[in-house]
């Protein structure tokens, strides 16, 4: 059963991800791309890891389908067709996709216990976690205190790109606040 | 969008609880799945979705823009500034446990804290963005 929930969500992520590529609209391939993201989300729900699904349902699916939607309003809704057909590209990715295919016999099994990211720290955390700081959800426990600096570092992250953007797009017209009663 | 009655309606009612619920994942992360990433940014799409169906003005008046970015430096210095107090403490940067008197209940404090400080960033960063997009369409337009 989980089998074959695992190939029916890969072959609908496949499917949606080449109707992206193909389509000319960019409305649908920013609509296409949030089924994208609720498709991952699903397949990490399926994988047990329930945080990581938050995350892209929220982040992925959410917010980057509405800026995407916003940011549409900027610009044409029919992408131009491609001056010619893009074969290189295409043998990059076919080439890095069969790449990947042939190391895959090297990586360990999902959920593999023996595998080295589950063999290194993770089994301390695991151990420590109810004594050392009293909550039950590990991986907020990994997230904002034993890799504390990660976090900080993705905040930062953020708020830089927020300030890149404001840079570019923010502050170009002064006060007209009265100006856009609406948004549509 | 104000003039047509089932978005105004439906987000009217949906809002509140969009609300709450970004506030049960900002401070049940410890519990549950969730946090500050993912609060922020629902936070963040309920202000949106007001934004959209009330008119940008509204949502302007709310939380004026200034506002908006002064938050998002905030949320990181909350981040920070709870780290660096760890080294007032005697403690390593971020090591949070000076914040209780019992070292695991002072994690445990530091885990939420910070993640209160992602989710103000998080918030403010995607509201920002928004406003950003639609300041241009509104500058792009004629008058």
């Amino acid at each position: 059963m989980e089998a074959a929930t695992h190939v029916a969500l890969l072959a609908l992520l496949a499917a949606v991800a080449l109707v992206i590529a193909r389509t000319r609209s960019v409305l649908a391939a920013v609509m296409l791309s949030g089924i994208y993201s609720f498709l991952m989300a699903s397949i990490f729900l399926v994988l047990d890891a329930a945080d990581v699904a938050f995350t892209e349902a929220a982040v992925g699916a959410g917010i980057t389908t509405v800026l995407g939607l916003a940011a549409l309003a900027l610009t044409a809704d029919r992408e131009a067709p491609p001056r010619r057909k893009p074969w290189l590209a295409f043998g990059a990715t076919a080439a890095a996709g069969l790449a990947l295919l042939y190391a895959m016999g090297d990586a360990p099994a999902v959920g593999d216990a023996n595998a080295p990211a589950h063999a290194h720290v993770a089994p301390r955390y695991l151990a420590e976690t109810p004594e050392a700081i009293g909550i039950p959800n590990v991986v907020t426990a990994v997230l904002a205190d034993y890799r504390s600096f990660d976090t900080l570092g993705e905040a930062a992250v953020i708020f830089t790109a927020g300030i890149g953007v404001m840079l570019l797009l923010g502050r170009r017209r002064g006060k007209r606040d009265a100006a856009d009663g609406s948004a549509e | 969008m104000r003039d047509q009655p089932i978005p105004r309606v439906v987000s009217q009612t949906l809002i509140p609880f969009i609300f709450v619920f970004a506030l049960y994942v900002q401070f049940h992360g410890d519990y549950g799945p969730g946090g500050g990433f993912q609060a922020g940014v629902i936070f963040a799409a309920g202000c949106i979705l007001h934004g959209i169906v009330f008119g940008l003005a509204e949502l302007r008046a709310a939380i004026p823009p200034a506002v908006v970015r002064a938050l998002a430096a905030l949320g990181l210095a909350i981040y920070g500034g709870c780290g660096a107090a760890a080294m007032a403490f005697g403690r390593a940067y971020l090591d949070y446990a000076y914040l209780a008197a019992d070292p695991a209940h002072g994690r445990h404090y530091g885990i939420l804290i910070v993640e209160f400080g992602v989710g103000v960033t998080v918030a403010a960063t995607m509201l920002a963005l928004f406003y950003a997009f639609a300041d241009r369409r509104g500058a792009a337009e004629p008058e």
